[in-house]
């Protein structure tokens, strides 16, 4: 089988590991690491269910291979709160009920962090852009904007 | 996905050199298209030859009337760039429209040429904006780049290095999208050059092509003429005749808001 070497660090651990080369980020986090909180939705890369960060910018990691984030920093949700603190935006979709199955809460979550890095007091068409690649079944997507709007807030007057 | 090989290039000619020796290699650029029609299985690759990190394809710059962009360069770089909102503003916001924001982070200007979707929108602003497409080889001008379905003038191997875009004197681009894919059900990029403007429409037909029906109407002052159907795609998403319509009403559109 080919296989290739990676080394990463993930959620700040270094972990290196031979894998095929056709494994996929996703397929990395999931099985070769048991991080399954990163979600697979959809195989057309379009549900946005496997966001994550890598090297600080918001992808998906069904449609990346493992090998091509070979020497990044990877950020899942596991990695998103700290000392058993929900991360702000957490929280607020905690609050707001932005979830209702869940099954898309981890990818929203990555893309809503993501998305709040750059942008302060946004309004709600500007969240709306930019959930684009994130499907949700469930929620009507109303309370998840409300959420977006609440932690972005919230991560900014910390 | 079938199994296959992964290997990193850093340099053209390494890229180009290794694509040689393989048996049935493809390039990888952002992997956009590439990744998920292998897993859909409708391709198949022995290697992948990565070719996102090397440094000369990536980037962006100016040269008199011409704005040059590394193959490897993101839609979302394109869509940020303080150089391209200033000189072609329509093509900065036609790279923001791609997709979604995880798609415009990975996903490049190269891959999407090379690919040549019928509803892609780099094709459109490729043809409108008289673009050369530069390779490994040779120059290409963009009337002789775009052949058919998903298919180039690119020979086997062949590696686009950057496309150079002249600049307007203004330009704008319309689309209507498709609401789940986003991608063009009809898009028309309209360029005004001194000698006149340039229509480019693409999702409306198997490939990308100029509507010269329409350029040469607006060139003698006249109505933009009715579209004809035939040969148009015709699908779940859109029959012919609707696609000819959305092909005349995104260009008065496209026309009205060029800046
Ligand atoms: C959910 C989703 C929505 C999308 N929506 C849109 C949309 O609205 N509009 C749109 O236009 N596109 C859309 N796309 C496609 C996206 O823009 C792709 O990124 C793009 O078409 C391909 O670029 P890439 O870098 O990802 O190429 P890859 O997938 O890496 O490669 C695509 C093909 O091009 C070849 N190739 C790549 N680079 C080069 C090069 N430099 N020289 C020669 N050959 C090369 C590869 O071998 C491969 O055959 C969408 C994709 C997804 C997943
Ligand atoms: S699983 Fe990655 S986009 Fe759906
Ligand atoms: S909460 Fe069920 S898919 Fe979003």
């Amino acid at each position: 089988m080919s296989s290739t070497s990676v080394s990463m660090t993930v959620n700040g651990q270094k972990v290196s590991k031979t894998v095929p080369a056709r494994t996929l980020l996703v397929t990395f986090l999931r099985e070769h690491l048991g991080l399954t909180g990163t979600h697979i939705g959809c195989d057309t890369s379009q549900c946005g269910a496997c966001n994550v960060h890598v090297d600080d910018k918001c992808v998906k990691s069904c449609t990346m291979l493992a090998a091509q984030a070979d020497g990044t920093s990877i950020k899942t949700i596991e990695g998103v709160a700290k000392d058993g603190e929900l991360h702000p935006m957490q929280l607020a979709f905690k609050q707001n009920h932005a979830l209702q199955c869940g099954f898309c809460t981890p990818g929203m979550v990555m893309t809503a962090i993501d998305f709040a890095k750059n942008h302060q007091n946004p309004d709600e068409q500007e969240i709306r852009n930019h959930l684009e690649g994130n499907f949700c079944r469930c929620t009507g997507y109303h309370n998840i904007v409300k959420a977006i709007s609440d932690g972005t807030k919230a991560m900014h007057n910390k | 996905m079938y199994e296959f090989d992964y290997l990193k290039v850093s340099s053209i000619n390494e890229a180009v050199s290794k694509f040689k020796e393989l048996d049935d290699p493809r390039y990888l650029a952002g992997g956009h298209t590439l990744l998920p029609t292998m897993k859909q299985r409708l391709a198949s690759p022995s290697h992948l030859v990565d070719i996102s990190n090397i440094p000369d394809i990536i980037g962006i710059s100016t040269n008199n009337n011409e704005v040059s962009i590394g193959s490897a360069t993101t839609h979302h770089a394109v869509a940020t760039s303080e150089t391209i909102n200033n000189l072609i503003p329509a093509l900065a916001a036609l790279a923001n429209e791609i997709g979604d924001p995880q798609v415009r982070i990975r996903g490049t200007i190269g891959g999407s040429l090379a690919n040549n979707d019928p509803a892609a929108d780099y094709p459109a602003a490729a043809l409108a904006l008289k673009a050369t497409i530069v390779t490994s080889e040779r120059e290409i001008s963009c009337d002789d780049f775009f052949v058919d379905l998903f298919e180039t003038a690119l020979n086997e191997g062949e590696l686009i290095t950057s496309v150079k875009f002249t600049v307007p004197q203004k330009a704008s681009y319309v689309k209507f999208p498709n609401p789940a894919s986003r991608y063009a059900i009809v898009g028309v990029m309209y360029a005004e050059f001194e000698e006149g403007a340039r229509i480019a429409v693409t999702g409306a037909a198997p490939c990308v092509f100029r509507a010269h029906e329409m350029e040469e109407a607006l060139k003698r002052g006249e109505e933009l003429p009715e579209i004809i159907a035939e040969g148009l795609n015709s699908d779940i998403h859109a029959g012919a005749e609707y696609r000819a319509h959305l092909v005349k009403v995104m260009t008065k559109r496209a026309i009205e808001n060029a800046k």
